[in-house]
């Protein structure tokens, strides 16, 4: 398995050295990361060289890279801090630290199965506009990233260009917002409830507080630091 | 002569054969389906997202509850993804009871895949008949985990306990008298094996009697052969897997090509489909019943002979003992850190996927090395099924809609998420 991703990868690179960004192998994954301009380029030749051949979209989703490697408590200053909460807010100041988010916030990333070859890949693209990000739809090449497109534009905020039915799929008709963004409270913004008054479904703004019952953590483990090995 | 006009019509999501909750805005010429246009997410929850704040122990009990009728398999792929970046591996016993439960649980999903899909249909009887049989093996969920439907019984590193060695008895109430208790209490008198067994050695002639009351029924031929057509190009085009790839000829199961657990070490033919039809699908469907039957039997032979650890050894990522901790200073440190904060998995991404019931259900997560994952994105098979609705709906009449949502084995829990 792992020789035959050697090979897929010195055959990737060969064929398209000037395209591709990275390709690496990583848990005896490959992954190729792409620039937006090149990914319809790349996904047409994924399905149609003799040696790719894959030819099922398994899947397609958004990764939104706003708060990477944050952690909510902090023990490095000598002392254990408090668990520290995070505001999560639509005001103006939130979004101000939104806009500042440096380097590319929105990936794609699609998992590609080839049945006849036998081999998996994983195609990663950064959207190059954090504000407005959009990618080239691969609905042309694989019929079933067509729900999955729309699913990642509706939690995510991702466009598609050239998507042929980009409605939001999984949120409430009406909805307002990308519930999967990092900037987006986990509680959401609002309640729904029936009002006996009004004999009808009302929403309000939120009336419960986020909780973080068990703070987030980044801890360096040593035996991660060299290449994964077996424990024993 | 009248003018026909195209007319919309809403089906769901309240309606029975919707399986849940389904809306399907159809556009319909007569009685001829024009365009179907499903709309999910009433069922959405937003898993991922939960799971983005909590510790990946968790999330496993989520996982459960995505697709509610194979709630093992489902925790199956999710602690393969975790094992994966952790770089461990479960005791070769654990892995043989994952296998045996995720074979105890795609006969689960078939058998409630096949009654609502003949009572869509019209058979009753099929409803009544997959419910007695599920009855066994959702005692046997609740022996080794507690729970009948959500187990939350996988772990990374292998699974929370050994099999028990005594099979919970039904008691006496005001329902059932001695004689009843005793019927119920006959195969219960050994270990949960012995029950796993006595089940594998009755489950051949039951799926005889389903075939008995439906392979050759004219009714259920009308309903299903010619319904739903895919042909093999179009089957990978949309992202179908599973049974519902199998149907239409394809040979391609992950438990053969790539397999985890122990799939390597068991006997099991992979059955496919011909023409690619709801009736193919029943028949791939009924064979994976018999063949899952065989992996337990032979799953159940080897944990008889080996006994040993069903969990890793590795205290920074699974529990102590409950006796160790009481004596030992640093189980009880190990196990204070893993309540309190759990254990981090190193940077980096990692997508995992097993032969679920309903096709190839897959995890994919991205770690910054904390101890919550940065993203999890579950891989549903139902979805992309559901996403195909379109395309074979195309053409038929209004009735075979109900079966093609039961050909599809649709469950809206993995569905919407």
């Amino acid at each position: 398995m792992s020789e035959s991703l050697q090979t897929l990868k010195s055959h990737l690179n060969e064929a398209l050295a000037d395209k591709v960004q990275v390709c690496t192998i990583a848990l005896k994954e490959l992954t190729v990361e792409v620039v937006p301009e090149n990914l319809l380029m790349l996904a047409k030749f994924l399905r149609d060289d003799a040696s790719c051949l894959f030819e099922q979209l398994i899947d397609v989703c958004g990764v939104d890279y706003l708060t990477y490697g944050e952690t909510e408590w902090d023990t490095s200053s000598g002392s254990f801090s408090r668990g520290v909460k995070r505001e999560f807010s639509f005001d103006s100041g939130e979004q101000e630290e939104a806009v500042a988010f440096e380097g590319k916030r929105f990936a794609v990333v699609i998992h590609l199965l080839s049945v006849k070859l036998n081999q998996r890949i994983r195609v990663k693209c950064y959207c190059d506009d954090n504000d407005f990000p959009m990618v080239d739809s691969v609905e042309g090449v694989w019929s079933s990233a067509n729900w999955f497109e729309r699913e990642a534009f509706d939690m995510f905020g991702i466009l598609f260009n050239g998507h042929p039915d980009l409605r939001r799929i999984l949120t409430d008709y009406g909805f307002i917002g990308h519930p999967f963004r990092k900037d987006f409270p986990l509680i959401g913004h609002v309640d729904m409830r029936y009002d006996e008054e009004k004999k009808r479904v009302v929403y309000e703004p939120v009336s419960i507080e986020e909780r973080i019952l068990v703070p987030r953590i980044i801890r360096k483990d040593q035996r991660f630091t060299p290449a994964v090995e077996g424990d024993e | 002569m009248a003018e026909i006009k195209n007319f919309t019509l809403n089906f769901g999501p309240a309606h029975p054969a919707a399986h849940g909750v389904l809306r399907l805005v159809l556009e319909m010429d007569g009685e001829v389906i024009q365009r179907a246009d499903p709309h999910v997410g009433l069922l959405h929850r937003g898993t991922e997202k939960l799971a983005e704040s909590k510790p990946y122990n968790q999330s496993i009990g989520y996982m459960d509850r995505l697709d509610y009728v194979s709630m093992m398999c489902n925790e199956h792929g999710y602690v393969l993804a975790l094992e994966k970046m952790l770089g461990i591996e479960a005791p070769v016993r654990a892995q043989y009871i994952r296998t045996m439960f995720d074979e105890i649980t795609r006969i689960l999903n078939h058998l409630l895949w096949i009654g609502a899909h003949a009572l869509d249909v019209g058979a009753m009887t099929m409803f009544l008949y997959a419910f007695r049989e599920r009855e066994d093996l959702m005692d046997v969920y609740e022996a080794v985990s507690g729970a009948r439907l959500h187990a939350t019984y996988y772990r990374p590193g292998g699974v929370y306990r050994d099999l028990p060695d005594t099979m919970p008895l039904h008691e006496k109430s005001r329902w059932t008298d001695d004689k009843e208790v005793n019927r119920l209490n006959e195969n219960r008198g050994g270990s949960v094996l012995d029950f796993i067994e006595d089940f594998t050695t009755r489950f051949p002639t039951y799926v005889d009697e389903y075939e008995t009351l439906l392979t050759d029924n004219r009714i259920w031929k009308q309903r299903l052969v010619d319904i739903g057509i895919v042909s093999p190009e179009r089957a990978l085009q949309l992202g179908l897997t599973g049974a519902m790839l199998r149907g239409s000829g394809i040979e391609w199961d992950l438990r053969k090509k790539q397999p985890y657990a122990m799939y390597d070490h068991v006997d099991f033919d992979v059955p496919v489909g011909v023409n690619g039809d709801s009736y193919d699908r029943y028949l791939v469907r009924i064979e994976e019943m018999r063949q899952s039957n065989i992996i337990i039997k032979q799953c159940v032979d080897w944990l008889r002979k080996n006994p040993g650890s069903v969990m890793h050894e590795d205290h920074k990522i699974t529990p102590p003992s409950r006796e160790e901790m009481k004596g030992d200073m640093e189980a009880l440190i190990h196990h204070f850190k893993l309540a309190t904060e759990g254990y981090c998995l190193p940077e980096g991404e990692a997508y995992a996927a097993i032969e679920h019931p309903k096709g190839e259900f897959g995890c994919y997560i991205v770690s910054d090395g904390a101890n919550k994952p940065y993203r999890l994105k579950v891989r549903a098979p139902g979805f992309a099924h559901m996403s195909a609705m379109d395309e074979l709906t195309k053409g038929h009449m209004l009735a075979d809609v109900v079966t093609i949502i039961g050909t599809m084995d649709i469950v809206f829990g993995e569905v919407d998420r």
